[in-house]
C-alpha cells in the first residue's frame, strides 16, 4: 500500500511538471510523425505526385506497345484512374519532352526513338532514352526502370525469335515474324519473384517509425519513476521515507510502479495515437500488449541499473539518455542496422529495441500471438539481467 | 552513549557541529545501522528494518525535506498516508497541523513558493502530523530568521505540554535552556554530562564566566591568568579570553592587572552567571558559542551563495 501511495505522489509530481507527458508522448509521437511523413513517402511512391512525359518518335508497333500497353495501363490516364502510379503526358517532339523534364514540369521524359520498331525487327541496336529532372532522381530512376523492364522484355522476345530462326535455317517474312513475336510475348514468364508483405514480415514505414520512436522514448520516459530514488535522496525526503513505518522494499516498489505506469501509459497512447493518426499497423492487440509489457520491463531494468550506479539524478538522467539513444540507434529504430551485417549487425541483436521491432515484424508476418514470444522473452531477459545487476548496488540509492 | 526521555519531557542534545547529534538521531530513527547497543521507543526496539515500531517516532531532519512541487497540504497528506492515516481523520489532522504551524492560509500553495521560515515550519509539521510518542527535531532553527525561530520554539513548547516526548538537538545554548527539561552535553560522540540546567550548572560550581575582549599578547595573558588562584579555567578565543572565575567581582582587579602585565590590552569585560555554555567550556575545554558562531557564519555564507533569503 505504501508503494501505491509513493507512486501516486510521484505521478502527481510528474503530471505537474509535464516531464512524463513530454518524453513519453509528445516527443516520440512528433518524431514518428516527422519520420513517417518524410521517409514513409520514400518507401511508398504511390503517395508521391509523379508525372512522366513520353514521346513516341517511332510510330511503329514497338513504340505503340510501350506507350499503350506498358505505360498507359499503370498511369492515371489508364484504367486505374486516380489509383494509377503517375500522370502521363504524351508529347509529340523530343525537344518538348526534354524541356518539360528540365523545367520540372514532369519528373522524367521517356523518348522512344525514330526507327525503334525497325531496329527491333532487324536486330539493329536502338535505345529508349530517359531524361530525368535533376530534382527528382528517385522518380527518374523509377522511369528508367520501367523503360529498362520493357527493353528486357523486347530483348527476350527478340532472342527467342532469332533462336527459332537459327534453328529453322531461314528468315520468316514480316507477317510470320509478327506472329512469332506475339507468341513469344504472350508466353508466361517461367520464373517470377513473388511479393508477399505478410510473409516477409516487413513493417510499413508508418508502423516502423511509430514503433521505433515509441520504444526509444520508452527508455527515457521510465526514468521519471526510478530516478525518483536519487531525487528523494537529493531533496532530503529519502530520510523521511526511511524514518516512516514502511519497508525499504516498498520505497523501491513505489518508484518501480511509477515507472511502470508511465511506461505503459506512454506506449498505450502511442500505439492508439499512431494507429489512428499515422495509419500505423501494429498488429494483433494482445501480441502488441505482450511486446509493450516486455519493453517496459526491459526499460525499467536498465533504468534501475543506471540509478544504482549514478550519484545524482542529473548524472543518472544523462547516462540514461546516452544509453537510450545508443541502444535505439544500434537497435535499428532509425534505420535497420542489422542490414549492415558484420559486428554492427551482431551488436544490433543485443539490444531490446531490435528484438522489439523483430517481434512486431513476426506478429505482422505470422499474425498469431505466439509469434511474439521469442522476441518478447529476449526483451524481458534484458530487463531482468540489468535489474538483477542493479540489486547489488541499489541499497546505496535507498539510503539517507 | 545512553539516555532516556520520558513522555512529556523535552530532552536536549547540546553540542557543536560535528559532535554527533545528527548521527545519534539517525540511529534513533533507524536511518543508520548501530554497531552495538539498542534503541527502544515506546517499548519497541528500533532498527533500520523496523517498520511498525517507527510509527511511534516523528522525525524532523536538519535540512528542509519537503516536496517543492507539492502544496503544503499535499506534503502533509502524503506523509500522513505513509503513517497509515486515512480519510477524514487524516484531512482533519492536516488542517489541525496547518493551524499549529501557521500555514492554513497558504495550505494550497506549492511549497516552493513558501519563504524559508514557512518551509521550516512545514518541515516540522510533517514530523508531528501523526501524533508521534517521540518527536525528534534535529537543529530545526538553523538558518531561520528570529521571528520564525521564536514561532518554532513556541510550537515545541506546546508539544511537550501535550505529552509528547521531544528529542531536540541544537548548538544554541539559549534554545536548550529555554526548551529542555534535561540536557545532554555532547561532544565527539559522547555525552559528557546530562541533567537539568541546575544540575549541569552545579557541575561547574558557582563560578562566573568572564569574557575579556583584548588585543596584544593574548596567549601570554591567558597563561598568566591560568596561574591566578581565583581563575579556574581560561581559554583563548578569536578576540580575547574566556575565564571561569570564583568571585568575579573581587577577582577582577587582579585579572586586569595580570593581563596588562602580560602585554594584553583589555578593551571590554563581560561577566555572566554560570550557564550551559560555561558547563560546555568546563567539560570540553572549548567554547560552545564560538563554535556555534562559526557554524552560523558558514551557514549564512552558504545561504548567501545560494541566493537564499535567510
Amino acid at each position: 500500500m505504501a508503494a501505491v501511495t509513493i507512486a501516486l505522489k510521484d505521478l502527481r509530481q510528474r503530471i505537474r511538471d509535464h516531464s512524463a507527458f513530454l518524453w513519453g508522448i509528445v516527443a516520440p509521437f512528433g518524431l514518428a510523425l516527422v519520420f513517417s511523413l518524410i521517409l514513409g513517402n520514400v518507401a511508398d511512391p504511390s503517395s508521391f505526385d509523379v508525372s512522366y512525359a513520353v514521346v513516341d518518335l517511332d510510330g511503329g508497333e514497338m513504340g505503340r506497345v510501350f506507350v499503350d500497353e506498358i505505360l498507359m495501363p499503370i498511369s492515371k490516364a489508364g484504367p486505374l484512374g486516380e489509383e494509377g502510379f503517375f500522370d502521363l503526358v504524351v508529347v509529340t517532339s523530343e525537344a518538348a519532352a526534354e524541356t518539360m523534364a528540365e523545367n520540372g514540369d514532369v519528373d522524367a521524359a521517356i523518348i522512344v526513338p525514330s526507327g525503334f520498331t525497325d531496329a527491333v525487327n532487324s536486330g539493329a541496336p536502338s535505345a529508349v532514352t530517359v531524361v530525368g529532372n535533376v530534382n527528382s532522381p528517385t522518380l527518374a530512376e523509377v522511369a528508367r526502370s520501367i523503360a529498362s523492364g520493357y527493353a528486357d522484355e523486347v530483348n527476350t522476345v527478340r532472342t527467342s525469335v532469332f533462336s527459332l530462326v537459327v534453328l529453322q535455317g531461314e528468315m520468316p517474312d514480316e507477317a510470320e515474324m509478327s506472329v512469332l513475336a506475339a507468341a513469344a510475348r504472350a508466353e508466361p514468364a517461367p520464373l517470377v519473384v513473388g511479393d508477399d508483405p505478410a510473409a516477409s514480415k516487413i513493417l510499413s514505414a508508418q508502423t516502423f517509425y511509430a514503433a521505433g520512436m515509441a520504444i526509444m522514448f520508452l527508455f527515457l520516459a521510465v526514468q521519471f519513476g526510478v530516478l525518483g530514488l536519487l531525487e528523494e535522496k537529493q531533496n532530503g525526503t529519502m530520510a523521511r521515507l526511511l524514518a516512516a513505518p514502511i519497508s525499504r522494499t516498498s520505497i523501491v516498489a513505489g518508484k518501480a510502479l511509477t515507472s511502470f505506469v508511465i511506461g505503459i501509459s506512454s506506449m498505450a497512447v502511442l500505439v492508439v495515437g499512431t494507429t489512428f493518426l499515422l495509419n500505423a499497423s501494429w498488429g494483433n492487440s494482445v501480441g502488441v500488449a505482450i511486446l509493450v509489457l516486455a519493453g517496459v520491463l526491459s526499460a525499467m531494468g536498465i533504468m534501475f541499473f543506471v540509478a544504482a550506479f549514478a550519484k545524482t539524478p542529473e548524472q543518472a538522467g544523462n547516462l540514461q539518455a546516452i544509453i537510450a539513444f545508443l541502444l535505439a540507434m544500434l537497435g535499428g529504430t532509425f534505420f535497420p542496422v542489422y542490414q549492415a551485417g558484420g559486428l554492427l549487425g551482431k551488436l544490433s541483436l543485443l539490444t531490446p529495441h531490435a528484438w522489439f521491432l523483430r517481434g512486431l515484424g513476426d506478429l505482422t508476418g505470422e499474425g498469431t500471438i505466439g509469434a511474439v514470444f521469442p522476441a518478447a522473452l529476449y526483451v524481458v531477459a534484458f530487463g531482468v539481467v540489468t535489474g538483477l545487476l542493479a540489486q547489488f548496488r541499489l541499497g546505496k540509492a535507498v539510503a539517507p | 552513549m545512553s539516555f532516556h526521555i520520558a513522555a512529556g519531557e523535552t530532552y536536549g542534545l547540546l553540542g557543536p557541529n560535528g559532535a554527533g547529534k545528527t548521527t545519534t538521531i539517525s540511529m534513533v530513527t533507524g536511518l543508520l545501522e548501530r554497531d552495538a547497543g539498542s534503541v527502544v521507543v515506546d517499548g519497541k526496539e528500533i532498527t533500520t528494518t523496523s517498520t511498525a515500531a517507527k510509527a511511534a517516532i516523528g522525525y524532523v531532519p536538519q535540512d528542509i525535506a519537503v516536496y517543492p512541487d507539492l502544496t503544503g497540504r499535499e506534503n502533509l497528506t502524503f506523509f500522513g498516508r505513509l503513517y497509515g492515516m486515512r480519510g477524514k481523520s487524516l484531512s482533519g489532522r492536516v488542517d489541525e497541523v496547518l493551524e499549529i504551524i501557521g500555514l492554513s492560509t497558504r495550505a494550497d500553495d506549492r511549497s516552493d513558493e513558501y519563504s524559508g521560515g514557512m518551509k521550516r515550519r512545514l518541515n516540522i509539521g510533517i514530523g508531528l502530523l501523526h501524533r508521534p510518542r517521540l518527536l525528534m527535531l534535529d537543529e530545526p532553527t538553523v538558518g531561520v530568521d528570529p521571528q520564525s525561530r521564536n514561532a518554532i520554539l513556541e510550537s515545541v513548547e506546546h508539544l511537550s505540554e501535550a505529552g509528547m516526548a521531544v528529542l531536540y538537538t541544537t548548538h544554541y545554548m539559549e534554545e536548550a535552556e529555554r526548551l529542555c527539561d534535561r540536557v545532554g552535553i555532547i561532544d565527539l560522540g559522547l555525552i559528557m554530562a546530562e541533567g537539568t540546567r541546575e544540575e549541569l550548572v552545579a557541575v561547574v560550581g558557582e563560578r562566573d564566566r568572564v569574557r575579556l575582549t583584548a588585543t596584544g599578547h593574548v596567549v601570554a595573558a591567558e597563561e598568566a591568568l591560568q596561574r591566578l588562584a581565583s581563575v579556574e579555567e581560561a581559554s583563548v578565543r578569536e578576540d580575547g579570553i574566556d575565564l571561569l572565575v570564583n568571585g568575579a567581582s573581587a577577582a577582577l582587579p587582579s585579572i586586569l592587572e595580570a593581563a596588562a602585565r602580560a602585554g594584553a590590552a583589555v578593551t571590554s569585560v563581560d561577566v555572566d552567571e554560570p550557564n550551559l555554555e560555561a558547563v560546555f567550556l568546563h567539560l570540553t575545554g572549548k567554547a560552545l558559542r564560538d563554535i556555534g558562531v562559526e557554524a552560523d557564519a558558514m551557514e549564512s555564507a552558504a545561504a548567501s551563495a545560494l541566493g537564499g533569503e535567510e
